[in-house]
C-alpha cells in the first residue's frame, strides 16, 4: 500500500511527454490534473476488469479482462491499438526469454569446456612424472654396471 | 501546426512497442483497489498502454474543444469542460470540477441555507 498520496500518481515528466506528443504545451495545472485523471483511469479500469475476472471465478486479472473493461468504459477506440501493442510486447518478451536461455546455455558450455581443459592438463603432468621416474631408474642401472 | 500532423504524431506514439509510464507505479495503483489479488503481466502491460492512450485522447479532445488553440496551450478549464461534455470522460467530473469564483460558491451556500430554513 502506498504511504503517501503522491505515490499513487504517475511521474509528471512522463505525463508531459505523452501530452506533448499528442498536442502542445500543457499548463502546470492541466498537467497535474491529467496526471490525477490517469490515476483515476487506472483505478476505474482495474475495478471494471476485476468484475469480469470475478464473474469468471478467477482470482488473477488477465489481458482479456482489461480488454473487456475498455469496451465497458466505452473506449473501444483503444482496442485495436492495444491488441497490436500486446502482440509486439509478447514478441519482445519471447525474444528476451530466448536470449536469456541462450546465455544460460552458452554459460553451461563454457564451464564444461573449462573442465575438459583441466583434465587434459592433469594427464600431461602425470606423463611428465612417469618420464622423470624412468630417467632415475636408468641412472641407477648405470651405477650398478660400473 | 496542422491537425493532420498532430494525428500522425499520435499514431506514431501509439504504435511504439514500449510504454513510457512505469509499470511498477501502475501496479501499485492497481493493487490499491480492493478485491484485486493477482495481476497477470500482460494485463499490467495493457493497462499501462491504455492509460497512455487515455492521456493522449484526453489531451487531444480537450485541446480541440478548448480555447487554448490560439495560444497553443492546454489549460485546466479545457480539461474540465471536456470532462463535463464528453460522455466517456464523465467519470472524471469529480476530480476535474469546473472552477467557480469563491463568492459565487458562498452565494450558493447561502441560498441553500435559506431553502433549508424555509422548510
Amino acid at each position: 500500500m502506498a504511504e503517501r498520496p503522491e505515490d499513487l500518481n504517475l511521474p509528471n515528466a512522463v505525463i508531459t511527454r505523452i501530452i506533448k506528443e499528442a498536442s502542445t504545451c500543457p499548463l502546470r495545472e492541466a498537467r497535474r490534473a491529467i496526471s490525477q485523471a490517469a490515476s483515476v483511469f487506472v483505478l476505474y479500469a482495474t475495478s471494471c476488469a476485476n468484475n469480469f475476472a470475478m464473474k469468471a471465478k478467477r482470482k488473477t486479472l488477465n489481458a482479456g479482462d482489461v480488454m473487456s473493461a475498455m469496451e465497458e468504459m466505452e473506449f473501444e477506440r483503444f482496442l485495436q491499438p492495444l491488441r497490436e501493442a500486446l502482440e509486439a510486447y509478447k514478441k519482445g518478451q519471447k525474444g528476451k526469454k530466448e536470449a536469456s536461455e541462450q546465455k544460460r546455455k552458452d554459460k553451461e558450455k563454457k564451464s564444461s569446456s573449462t573442465d575438459e581443459n583441466d583434465k587434459s592438463r592433469d594427464e600431461e603432468e602425470d606423463e611428465h612424472m612417469d618420464d622423470e621416474q624412468e630417467g632415475e631408474n636408468e641412472g641407477e642401472e648405470e651405477d650398478v654396471e660400473n | 501546426m496542422s491537425e493532420k500532423t498532430m494525428e500522425e504524431k499520435v499514431e506514431q506514439a501509439t504504435n511504439s512497442k514500449n510504454v513510457s509510464l512505469p509499470m511498477s507505479r501502475v501496479r501499485l495503483i492497481m493493487k490499491s483497489s480492493p478485491d484485486v489479488s493477482c495481476i497477470n503481466q500482460d494485463a499490467l502491460f495493457l493497462t499501462t498502454k491504455a492509460t497512455e492512450l487515455f492521456v493522449q485522447h484526453l489531451a487531444l479532445s480537450s485541446y480541440k474543444n478548448g480555447s487554448g488553440k490560439e495560444t497553443n496551450t492546454l489549460s485546466y478549464s479545457d480539461l474540465a469542460n471536456a470532462a463535463e461534455e464528453t460522455e466517456t470522460f464523465q467519470f472524471l467530473t469529480d476530480i476535474l470540477p469546473k472552477k467557480i469564483l469563491a463568492r459565487d460558491y458562498l452565494k450558493s451556500l447561502e441560498e441553500m441555507k435559506k431553502d433549508d430554513d424555509s422548510l
